[in-house]
């Protein structure tokens, strides 16, 4: 951008004419900010729209409804009742999301059950232990681990992980909900520690200075007085790593196995929300009732990831005020 | 006393531990794919088209596919998020209902499901603006109204606007205030100051939101697998309603719906290489630069 000094003073019409250029420049900078919230608000309208039919349309209800997706139906046979079934291609099509929910419960819950430890306690060692240099070393790596295409996770957890879990656990499926959740895991951990993070580091040094005063050693101080005082925080980092878990697709679409199974077993193939979007849109005649039912989950996922990051969000903002008033 | 540092220097190295398990975990991954994709890489690899159903040749369609979607993306997405990001910076009254609604509307997209932004893609952009465009310029022939390079382009560039809103924010507030008087004093006005003052200053926050989006835009598959990837293309892509081939795609595909995976996995692995190092490659360049600014940042005050 090229710019020629004026001296003297400025003419009149030239003035006026800078004036209505300013003006027009905010414009259409509000435009764009308001552009924002219109993105979000399109992509619940036009995700929801297709998801509608589900609710309203007679045709769509002869084959599915509210109840049939979600409460126990008579499937099977008397005697091997199967009250869940996703099985949308067949004779008699088959829509309840009770397998997907519970496949993508299990998955989310290995996931967090080894991204949530590791995330905090190696925030904590970031924030109270590590000499400067090495933290400043941590964060641009767990950016980069951070910034790994899950489709590369993906095809880790299917090519190689799985081999070393089905040997290392003697199981009977090389895809299931193990491989897939340690995968998934290492996709969360960024996010936990980044947050946890930002907590920890946003309390107060009088507090650990005060703490100190007292007698207590730096991993009292820590686990004691600071983690308590970041917890809003490191439980936000929580919330919305569960939200990036829910909605993660490529690692368990490639990793999961993909089977629609309705059981709390953990060594089994398992089929989420997510995957099952990605993996049976592509085929879906447009228009039917299983294409209505997938948007339909795409609705679902953007309810639930919406309601979650909603909650992370306005917990770290509390905490913050909170802190920074405390130091004042 | 003595015990109680000796419990204290075992928690201290628990979490140490948890670092270095991260630190191996991602070793691990880069270390296997590193290790297996090299001996596959050539120059006749980056260059050349797939061969004899995926076991040999090349994958210089998926990579020119991946560069062209990239490149639409950031000229529709980098300009938009600048332009909220000034909002936020500059302009926006801190108080006011406007300005907390778009925060959270950002805040928002930067978290929902990249395979929602995908179901998002197809209903708007194919079928509602392509389907719209069919209608009125090509008397319904069916064009834009189909998966293509530049719906997967817009869809990624909505997905990554998050990204470039947060980075160019950091470098607009980074710039010290004294800039924005100073440029006042000398009687310019307020768009003159942004434009010509404080975004020449943040430049290298712009193009690490840039880069950042880039990298995400190169290896995010969920969002265009509906609108516009494609496993094989016998030509490149030479319009904006064609198709296009992806290193992401690519890498799914080969590894899914291969009938024979131990034929394909050099190739497999060779392109994940390549797709890591591209996505590394530009996030190690985004991370240096905020390092620099933020030092610089941190020296001005």
């Amino acid at each position: 951008m090229s710019s020629t000094a004026t001296t003297g003073p400025v003419p009149a019409d030239n003035l006026a004419r800078r004036r209505r250029r300013d003006w027009l420049v905010e414009r259409l900078i509000y435009v764009a900010a308001l552009l924002a919230i219109l993105v979000i608000a399109l992509i619940f309208v036009f995700v929801g729209k297709e998801a509608l039919p589900v609710l309203t349309s007679a045709e769509v209800q002869k084959e599915t409804d509210l109840s049939k997706l979600f409460l126990p139906q008579q499937y099977g046979t008397p005697e091997v009742p199967l009250p869940y079934v996703w099985q949308p291609v067949s004779e008699v099509p088959k829509y309840s999301l009770m397998p997907l929910l519970l496949g993508t419960l299990k998955v989310t819950l290995v996931a967090m059950l080894l991204a949530a430890p590791l995330g905090i306690l190696a925030a904590i060692f970031a924030t109270e232990f590590a000499p400067n240099w090495l933290r400043e070393s941590l964060k641009p790596l767990i950016e980069l681990l951070a910034g790994i295409p899950s489709v590369v996770l993906g095809f880790f957890a299917l090519i190689v992980l799985a081999t070393w879990v089905q040997d290392f656990l003697d199981l009977d499926y090389r895809l299931n909900v193990i491989t897939a959740g340690i995968a998934l895991g290492l996709a969360v951990v960024p996010i936990i520690f980044t947050i946890s993070e930002d907590a920890l580091t946003a309390v107060p040094r009088s507090y650990r200075n005060a703490s100190a005063a007292l007698g207590a050693s730096r991993w009292q101080t820590a686990w004691r007085v600071v983690l308590p005082a970041a917890l809003p925080g490191v439980f936000a980092g929580i919330v919305l790593g569960f939200g990036r878990a829910v909605g993660e697709t490529m690692i368990v679409l490639m990793a999961s196995g993909n089977a629609a199974i309705t059981s709390w077993n953990f060594t089994e193939p398992v089929r989420t929300l997510s995957a099952s979007v990605a993996a049976e849109l592509a085929e879906v005649v447009f228009g039917d009732t299983h294409y209505h039912v997938l948007f339909f989950i795409g609705t679902l996922l953007f309810v639930i990831t919406f309601v979650l990051n909603w909650l992370g969000t306005a917990v770290v903002n509390r905490m913050r005020r909170r802190l920074t008033g405390a130091e004042r | 006393m003595n015990r109680r540092f000796a419990i204290d220097g075992v928690f201290i190295l628990l979490t140490g531990l948890a670092v270095l398990m991260i630190v191996a975990m991602v070793a691990v991954v880069l270390g296997n794919i590193a290790y297996h994709g090299w001996e596959r890489l050539t120059w006749q690899f980056l260059t050349d088209q797939p061969r004899a159903g995926m076991t040999e040749g090349g994958i210089f369609p998926a990579i020119f596919g991946t560069v062209l979607l990239v490149l639409l993306m950031t000229l529709v997405g980098v300009p938009l998020g600048v332009c909220v990001a000034i909002y936020f910076s500059e302009y926006a009254d801190r108080t006011s209902r406007f300005y907390r609604w778009t925060r959270q509307a950002v805040n928002n997209l930067a978290g929902v499901p990249s395979i929602v932004f995908g179901l998002f893609g197809l209903g708007f952009f194919v079928q509602f603006v392509g389907g719209a465009i069919d209608d009125a310029a090509y008397a319904g022939r069916l064009t834009f109204g189909q998966p293509a390079l530049i719906w997967a382009a817009l869809t990624m560039a909505v997905l990554t606007l998050p990204v470039v809103i947060v980075s160019v924010e950091e470098a607009l507030r980074a710039v010290p205030q004294s800039y924005r008087d100073a440029s006042a004093a000398l009687g310019a006005t307020r768009t003159q100051t942004i434009f010509r003052v404080v975004l020449p200053n943040a430049l290298a926050g712009v193009l690490t939101g840039t880069i950042l989006a880039v990298g995400r835009g190169a290896g995010e598959v969920a969002p265009i697998l509906f609108v516009g990837a494609a496993y094989f293309l016998p030509h490149l892509p030479t319009h904006l309603s064609d198709q296009f081939m992806h290193l992401g795609y690519h890498v799914f595909v080969l590894s899914t719906q291969s009938p024979d995976v131990e034929a394909t996995k050099p190739i497999l692995y060779a392109t994940v290489f390549v797709l890591l190092g591209l996505t590394f490659l530009l996030n190690l360049v985004a991370i240096a630069i905020r390092t620099r600014l933020r030092l610089a940042a941190a020296g001005a005050r």
